[in-house]
């Protein structure tokens, strides 16, 4: 049975494994440095859909069927679900889940349910309450950009602090046993709020979320930067990933050139308008289930921190004036 | 009371964090090149003003009263910016021009036509119906207003 260790974070006895992975992304991530490590490049951002809802939710229910048949399970060996995205009501996992008929639990973290997933499945697994957890989250830039900002056609500039929400979906399975990487360990992250109340700065509201855990992991895992071959964050981007070295540095710690953000590895950033970074639940998705996932597999690297933030605010209380508050969620994974 | 004092101590504390954050958040933060945007907004939005000057003057060379023609040329252009937002331009021109392509009466039209092709798909009244003043609204909406109290004054002064 696995234990819990210092404030927040957990360690597994029988560290789960990832047993197979699926990512989907849409075109303007098939454009980008890591195209050839997902399953699929969709076209057209509508997916063969009537709106781009659908579109989200067939995306994040494909990657969930595909990572299942890589290994050649069906949904019914699956003893759980867990999903997430941005939407309001998360939607796509709602409805996803549906088409899936899997025991599902809904989850929201904003860009940090990735990871909020994997590490609940590994507590599942490793605790005995499943088998077999398929877990996945996704994202969608024309479905986001309604939401959050202006209609898709409207001619306004972005800043450059804005990010990209990426249009992509990513799937694991995380089983008790198998081969493939496994989840050592994880950080549970607490709501940090440094007031910021930008909402096209979410690289500068996560930041300090991200050094708080960061921080807090090192301690209660009693390990430093050297101990992982990388520690790569969810959708940071240049701000936020800047923010983050300072905020470390003033507290004595230097990550050195361990850092990676899995926003600003997804796309050219020279060539591709995406300003500050990619985003959204889809980005550390995709990015690890695609790019890292094969990278442990093939034991390129070792052993990785993974470590997603979310932004937890709605327009609503941005508008009100509210202040947004940001999470971070890490994990530990081992070839 | 020593409670009290604490939390407005701590309270304090969290503020002087707060801010020293912002300052820090505020130079690493990148910086807009405002030459390059006013350059760029003027270019953008002095060309759509040449454009419709074209048309004033074509329509006047054509017989039209100077009213006539200020309002076929409004409708002239506002056309234009609907079709080019509705072939999916004038977003790109907004990317280059920002307050150039905003300010005229093209930009006006793009706000409405873009939520207009946005919400299509919640059906023609809670979705265009509801949505499609959600950008143009507050102009009308302050614009209006404006236009009122401006009147007024005049009034008065007469």
């Amino acid at each position: 049975m696995g234990e819990k260790v210092g404030q927040q974070s957990v360690s597994f006895s029988q560290p789960p494994v990832i047993t197979s992975s699926a990512a989907i992304v849409g075109p303007e991530e098939g454009a980008g440095p890591l195209a050839q490590y997902f399953d699929w490049v969709i076209d057209d951002p509508l997916f063969g859909e009537k709106s781009w809802e659908k579109a989200e939710c067939k995306m994040l229910e494909e990657s969930g069927k595909l990572a299942l048949k890589k290994i050649n399970l069906q949904t019914q060996d699956a003893d759980l679900f867990l999903a997430g995205d941005l939407l309001n009501q998360i939607v796509s996992a709602n409805y996803s889940a549906r088409g899936l008929e899997i025991p599902f639990f809904g989850l929201f973290g904003a860009c940090s349910t990735f990871v909020e997933a994997m590490l609940l499945a590994s507590m599942l697994v490793d605790g005995g309450f499943a088998r077999c957890v398929l877990l996945a989250s996704s994202s969608h830039h024309l479905t986001a950009e309604r939401q959050f900002r202006f209609p898709v056609e409207q001619g306004v500039q972005r800043p450059a602090t804005g990010q990209w929400t990426a249009t992509a979906s990513g799937a694991l399975v995380v089983e008790a046993q198998g081969d493939g990487p496994r989840i050592v360990c994880g950080t549970i992250g607490k709501v940090v709020d440094m007031g910021i109340t930008d909402m096209n700065n979410m690289g500068a509201a996560m930041a300090p979320a991200a050094a708080d855990t960061l921080l807090t992991h090192f301690e209660d895992t009693g390990t430093n930067p050297d101990s992982y071959d990388l520690i790569v964050t969810g959708d940071l981007g240049k701000v936020g990933q800047k923010l983050l070295i300072e905020l470390l540095k003033k507290r004595g710690c230097d990550p050195g050139d361990k850092l990676r953000d899995c926003g600003l590895m997804f796309y050219d950033t020279e060539k591709q308008d995406i300003h500050a970074g990619g985003s959204g639940c889809g980005c550390s998705a995709a990015v690890f289930s695609g790019y890292f996932y094969s990278e442990l597999k093939e034991q390129r690297y070792k052993n990785i921190l993974l470590m997603a933030t979310g932004a937890l605010m709605s327009p609503i209380t941005c508008q009100q004036g509210e202040s947004i508050p940001a999470i971070a969620h890490a994990v530990v994974v081992s070839s | 009371m020593v409670a009290v004092k604490g939390n407005i101590e701590q309270q304090q504390e969290q503020e002087s964090q707060r801010e020293e954050y912002r300052l820090l958040v505020e130079s690493v933060k990148p910086q807009h090149n405002v030459l390059k945007n006013c350059v760029m907004a003027f270019l953008v939005g002095g060309t759509i003003c040449v454009i419709g000057q074209l048309f004033l003057d074509f329509f006047i060379s054509q017989g039209m009263g100077e009213r006539e023609a200020a309002a076929v040329t409004a409708g002239t252009m506002v056309f234009l910016g609907a079709f080019l937002t509705g072939i999916g331009v004038y977003d790109q021109i907004g990317k280059i021009g920002g307050a150039g392509s905003i300010i005229p009466i093209t930009g006006f039209a793009n706000s409405i036509v873009a939520p207009a092709m946005e919400f299509k798909r919640e059906g023609f009244l809670f979705g265009v119906g509801a949505k499609l003043f959600t950008v143009a609204g507050p102009v009308l909406v302050y614009g209006i207003i404006t236009s009122c109290l401006v009147g007024i004054i005049y009034y008065l002064l007469q």
